[in-house]
C-alpha cells in the first residue's frame, strides 16, 4: 500500500524568461513503514521535491497522492497531521526568541490539542531531551539538541509521513550518529514513514529502504539498498556518485 | 629527514567570556615540513582556530600564545603587526571554506586576481594578466579567458573554490592552510579540487594543513594527521594508519560513520569520556 | 538546594524550570551585558534621572514656574534662589525646565508609542503578504517620506491648530515611514527562513505568523531605531515649540523657552542656553542607549 504517490511532478521557480525548471517530471511512490531517500548534488531538485510535497513551492504540476488521497493546491489542516518536515540547518529552523517549550507548545495548540503540558513533557522524552532543556532558547542548545526540539516538533501532532530534508549535514559526525539512531528509533516505534533527501551516499544507504538518484532536476535511476551496497547501479551518473563516496 | 617549515610551540587560543576565560586551544604543539599535514576534529575542537593563530587572525578580544610559532627560524610571534602583513599572503596563504565570502562581488575575477598579482609582484598590467590566465588554467579552469572577465556570481561552488586556490598560490608561498576547502561542494567536485590542491603542493614543494572534520578524506588525502579534541591534540598519526587509530576518541569517530560495506542495523555513539580533555596535548613534532 | 542557591545563580540557571524563569533570566542576561556597555548605563542613568524629575516636579523645583516677578527679570547665572537665572517675566528658569521635563517626557512617550508600531504594522503587513498589497503601502510610504518633515508638520499643525497633542500628532505622522521600511526589510528576511515555513507546516495563518514570530523580531531593531530617533524627536518638538506651533505659553516647553530666549540671546544668552543644554543633554543620553540597546537586542551584531 502506497503512502505517497508522485507522478510526473514538475517544480519550477520564477515566470517567462526567468523561469527555472527545478524538478521535471519525477515518478515514484513511497510505501506504507517504507523509507525512501532521495540522492543528488546540491541544485539536482531534490529538497524542492519535499517543498513541492508540503506547499512551500507553490508552482508546481503533475499528480501527488497521500494515503490514496490526491493532493490539491491547498492543503487543509488534516494535512499537515499527516505529513510533517525536518529542516535542514536547525541553527535556521528555530525561532530564536522562542523556548523549547514555546516552540512545542504552540504547534501542539495549532493542531488543537488539549493536554499541553504531558505532551511536551512526553514528546521531550521521546527525542532523548529530557526536561531539563523545556525552558532553553535556541542559543543554549548545540546543534545536536536543537535538531532534536525540531524532530520533536515534526513529531508533535503524530504525523504518519515524516520528510527529511538533509537532518544531519549540519552536524559533527557523532552527533549525526545519535540522530540517524534517534530517527531509525522512532520509525521503528511509531510506525513512520520517512522521505529523506541527502547529499550523502552512505547515510542514505544505512537509513532508507529504497532510493531515488537525482540529477538536474530529474530522477534517473531509482533502486534499492542492496544494490547501492552491490554497487550494482546502472546508470552512469549514480556509478559516478557511488564511487565518489566511497 | 624532511625540512622543518613551521614549528609551532605550545599555542593556547584564549577568548575572556563573563563567565572567566575560554581556552579554544590549549597548548598544542607540532611541526610541518614539506607534506601535507591534516588537522581534523568535530567542531568546537579548536582545529580552525588553530589555523588562525598560526597567522595571528584570531579576533580581540582573543588571545594568542605560544612559546614559538617560527616559520623558517623566523618567529612570528615576535613579528610586528606590519611585519605579520608580508607574511599573510606571501610566505602562508589561507582557503576558507565558502569562497563566496573570499571573493569581492563587485569586481570581475580577472581583475582581482591582477591586483593580487601586482601587489606581489612589480609587473606591467599585460605580464599580470598573462601570469593569471596561467595561474587559473593551473588550477584546471578551462576557458579562462572568459573566467577572467566573469563576476564571482556567476561562478559554481568548485569553480569559485578553484579562483580562490590560484589567488593564494600567486605570491608563491611556501605553507599553504586550507580550511574545510571542500566541504561546502560536492563529492564528485570535491575531488576535483583535491587534485589540484595535491598537485600544486607537490610541484612546488610546499606546506599544506588541511583542517577538516572528515576523518576519511583526510585519511586519503594527507600523509600524517593531527585529532584535535576540546583544543587539544589527543593522537598523531600517519594518514594511511588512521583506521588503526587507538585513542578511543577517534575509533568512537570512525564507527560513528554509516558505511555503505558495512552496513548495521545502528550507528555506534561516541561515549566522551571527561580524561580526554584533561590529558596532556600529544606533540605532533616529527 | 533552593536555599544555598544565591539569586544570581538562579537568574543565569542553565537550566530555567519554569516559563517564567526562563523569562526573567532571559532578561537578566541581556541586562548583563547592556551593563557592561558604559556609555549606555550613562544615558539610561540620564533618562532615569529625567523621569524622576518629572514625576517629583512640584518638590524639587525652588519656584512656581508660572509664577511672573517682572522686578527681577532676566536675572543672571547664580542669583539669590534662581541658579539658572530668570527669563523675560522674572520666572525661575530651573523651575521651567523642571517641569518642561514632564512635557518632553509626554511627547517623547506619546511618538514613541504611535510612530513605531504604526510603522510595524504597515512594513509587516506589506512585507509579508507582498503581491500589490507591498506596492500600495510601500507607495503610500515613498509619499510620506518625500515630504520635508518640519513643513509637513507645519501644514498639519496649521490647519489642526497649535497645541502639543496635534505637535505630536504631526511629528508622529513624519516618523512612521522609515520604521515601516526598517520593518519591511527586516520581515522580507525572516519571511524566507526555515523556522517560518516550519511554522506555516503546521497550519499557522498570516495573522499568527505576523504577529506572533515577525513581530518579536522586528521589535528590536525597531526600539533601537526609536531611541536613535528619539533626539531628532525632541529636536523636532522643540523645533514647533521654537516657531510657535507646538506648546503654547506660558507652558515650559523647553523649545518654546529658546524661542522666548531668542530674543536676549545677545544680552541676556543664558535664557536661552539652559533649555538648549537641556535638549542637548537627554537627546545625547538618547543616543548613547540607543547605540547600548542595539548591542544587545540586534540579532545580527551578536552571537
Amino acid at each position: 500500500m502506497s503512502m505517497l504517490d508522485v507522478n510526473g511532478l514538475n517544480v519550477w521557480f520564477g515566470k517567462n524568461r526567468d523561469r527555472v525548471d527545478a524538478v521535471k517530471g519525477a515518478t515514484f511512490d513511497v510505501g506504507q513503514g517504507e523509507s525512501f531517500g532521495l540522492v543528488g548534488e546540491s541544485g539536482s531538485g531534490k529538497s524542492t521535491i519535499l517543498r513541492a510535497i508540503t506547499g512551500l513551492a507553490p508552482n508546481w504540476s503533475g499528480a501527488m497522492t497521500l494515503d490514496g488521497k490526491p493532493i490539491g493546491k491547498k492543503r487543509p489542516k488534516e494535512f499537515f497531521k499527516t505529513v510533517q518536515m525536518v529542516f535542514q540547518d536547525p541553527y535556521a529552523s528555530l525561532h530564536p526568541r522562542h523556548s523549547v517549550d514555546q516552540v512545542l507548545g504552540e504547534t501542539l495548540h495549532l493542531h488543537g490539542f488539549k493536554d499541553i503540558d504531558t505532551r511536551v513533557v512526553k514528546l521531550l522524552d521521546d527525542v532523548g531531551l529530557g526536561q531539563k532543556f523545556r525552558f532553553r532558547y535556541p542559543h543554549q542548545l548545540s546543534g545536536g539538541q536543537r535538531q532534536r526540539v525540531a524532530i520533536a516538533r515534526a513529531l508533535a501532532p503524530e504525523p504518519e509521513l515524516l520528510l527529511l530534508d538533509e537532518p544531519t549535514s549540519a552536524l559533527d559526525v557523532s552527533v549525526q550518529a545519535e540522530i540517524l539512531n534517534l530517527l531509525a528509533d522512532l520509525r521503528n516505534d511509531r510506525g513512520l514513514t520517512y522521505l529523506m533527501v541527502s547529499h550523502d551516499l552512505s547515510v542514505v544507504g544505512h537509513m532508507c529502504d529504497r532510493l531515488a538518484v537525482m540529477k538536474d532536476g530529474e530522477i534517473v535511476e531509482i533502486l534499492d539498498v542492496a544494490a547501492l551496497r552491490a554497487m550494482n547501479a546502472t546508470h552512469t551518473y549514480s556509478k559516478q556518485l557511488l564511487e565518489a563516496s566511497l | 629527514m624532511m625540512s622543518t617549515l613551521l614549528d609551532v610551540q605550545n599555542l593556547w587560543v584564549r577568548f575572556p567570556t563573563r563567565n572567566g576565560v575560554f581556552d579554544a586551544v590549549r597548548g598544542v604543539s607540532f611541526t610541518l615540513g614539506r607534506e601535507r599535514l591534516g588537522i581534523v576534529g568535530e567542531s568546537g575542537s579548536g582545529k580552525s582556530m588553530t589555523g588562525r593563530a598560526i597567522l595571528r587572525l584570531i579576533r580581540p578580544p582573543g588571545i594568542v600564545e605560544a612559546d614559538q610559532i617560527s616559520l623558517e627560524g623566523q618567529d612570528l610571534m615576535k613579528l610586528s603587526e606590519k611585519d605579520m602583513r608580508a607574511v599573510r599572503g606571501q610566505r602562508i596563504s589561507m582557503v576558507m571554506q565558502d569562497p563566496k565570502f573570499s571573493l569581492n562581488p563587485v569586481m570581475t575575477i580577472g581583475d582581482q586576481i591582477i591586483e593580487a598579482y601586482r601587489l606581489h609582484n612589480s609587473a606591467s598590467k599585460a605580464d599580470a594578466y598573462n601570469k593569471s590566465l596561467e595561474m587559473l588554467e593551473a588550477v584546471s579552469i578551462r576557458d579562462a579567458e572568459r573566467v577572467m572577465r566573469a563576476y564571482p556570481h556567476e561562478m559554481s561552488g568548485g569553480m569559485g573554490q578553484r579562483i580562490m586556490i590560484a589567488m593564494m598560490l600567486i605570491p608563491n608561498p611556501e605553507i599553504l592552510i586550507a580550511d574545510e576547502p571542500t566541504s561546502a561542494l560536492d563529492v564528485s567536485v570535491q575531488r576535483q579540487v583535491l587534485d589540484i590542491m595535491d598537485k600544486l603542493v607537490k610541484e612546488r614543494g610546499m606546506g599544506l594543513i588541511f583542517i577538516s572534520h572528515d576523518l576519511n578524506l583526510v585519511a586519503d588525502f594527507c600523509d600524517r594527521v593531527l585529532i584535535m579534541y576540546s583544543g587539544r591534540i589527543v593522537e598523531v598519526c600517519d594518514a594511511d594508519k588512521l583506521h588503526e587509530a587507538k585513542h578511543p576518541y577517534t575509533r568512537g569517530l570512525l564507527n560513528s560513520l554509516p558505511r555503505l560495506d558495512a552496513p548495521r542495523d545502528r550507528l555506534e555513539v561516541l561515549e566522551r569520556d571527561p580524561e580526554w580533555s584533561e590529558a596532556p596535548s600529544v606533540s605532533g613534532s616529527e | 538546594m533552593a536555599e544555598t542557591q544565591t539569586m544570581r545563580e538562579w537568574l543565569l540557571a542553565e537550566t530555567p524550570t519554569s516559563r517564567r524563569h526562563a523569562k526573567i533570566s532571559a532578561l537578566y542576561q541581556g541586562w548583563l551585558s547592556f551593563r557592561s556597555n558604559t556609555m549606555a548605563m550613562i544615558g539610561l542613568g540620564i533618562l532615569v534621572l529625567l523621569v524622576f524629575i518629572a514625576a517629583a516636579a512640584p518638590l524639587l523645583s525652588p519656584h512656581d514656574p508660572f509664577v511672573q516677578d517682572l522686578g527681577n527679570r532676566l536675572a543672571p547665572l547664580g542669583t539669590d534662589g534662581h541658579i539658572f537665572g530668570t527669563d523675560s517675566l522674572g520666572r525661575d528658569i530651573l523651575s521651567r525646565l523642571i517641569y518642561g521635563a514632564r512635557i518632553t517626557l509626554y511627547i517623547v512617550a506619546l511618538v514613541a508609542l504611535i510612530a513605531p508600531i504604526a510603522g510595524l504594522l504597515v512594513g509587516t503587513v506589506s512585507g509579508y503578504v507582498g503581491g500589490w498589497t507591498d506596492t500600495v503601502l510601500m507607495r503610500i510610504t515613498d509619499i510620506f517620506l518625500a515630504f520635508p518633515r518640519l513643513v509637513l508638520a507645519l501644514a498639519f499643525v496649521a490647519a489642526l491648530g497649535a497645541g502639543i497633542e496635534n505637535a505630536v500628532l504631526a511629528i508622529s505622522l513624519t516618523a512612521w515611514p522609515p520604521y515601516a521600511r526598517i520593518a519591511r526589510a527586516e520581515t522580507l528576511t525572516i519571511r524566507s527562513s526555515d523556522f517560518i515555513s516550519a511554522i506555516k507546516l503546521q497550519g499557522a495563518g498570516p495573522l499568527r505568523i505576523i504577529t506572533k514570530h515577525i513581530w518579536p523580531l522586528c521589535i528590536s531593531s525597531l526600539i533601537v531605531r526609536v531611541t536613535l530617533d528619539m533626539a531628532g524627536i525632541i529636536l523636532a518638538a522643540a523645533g514647533l515649540g521654537f516657531l510657535g506651533l507646538g506648546a503654547q505659553p506660558p507652558s515650559p516647553e523647553w523649545g518654546a523657552m529658546i524661542s522666548e530666549g531668542r530674543r536676549f540671546i545677545l544680552d541676556y544668552w543664558w535664557v536661552a542656553t539652559m533649555p538648549g543644554l537641556a535638549i542637548f543633554t537627554v537627546s545625547l543620553a538618547f543616543n548613547l542607549l540607543g547605540d547600548g540597546l542595539r548591542d544587545v537586542l540586534d540579532p545580527k551584531a551578536g552571537e
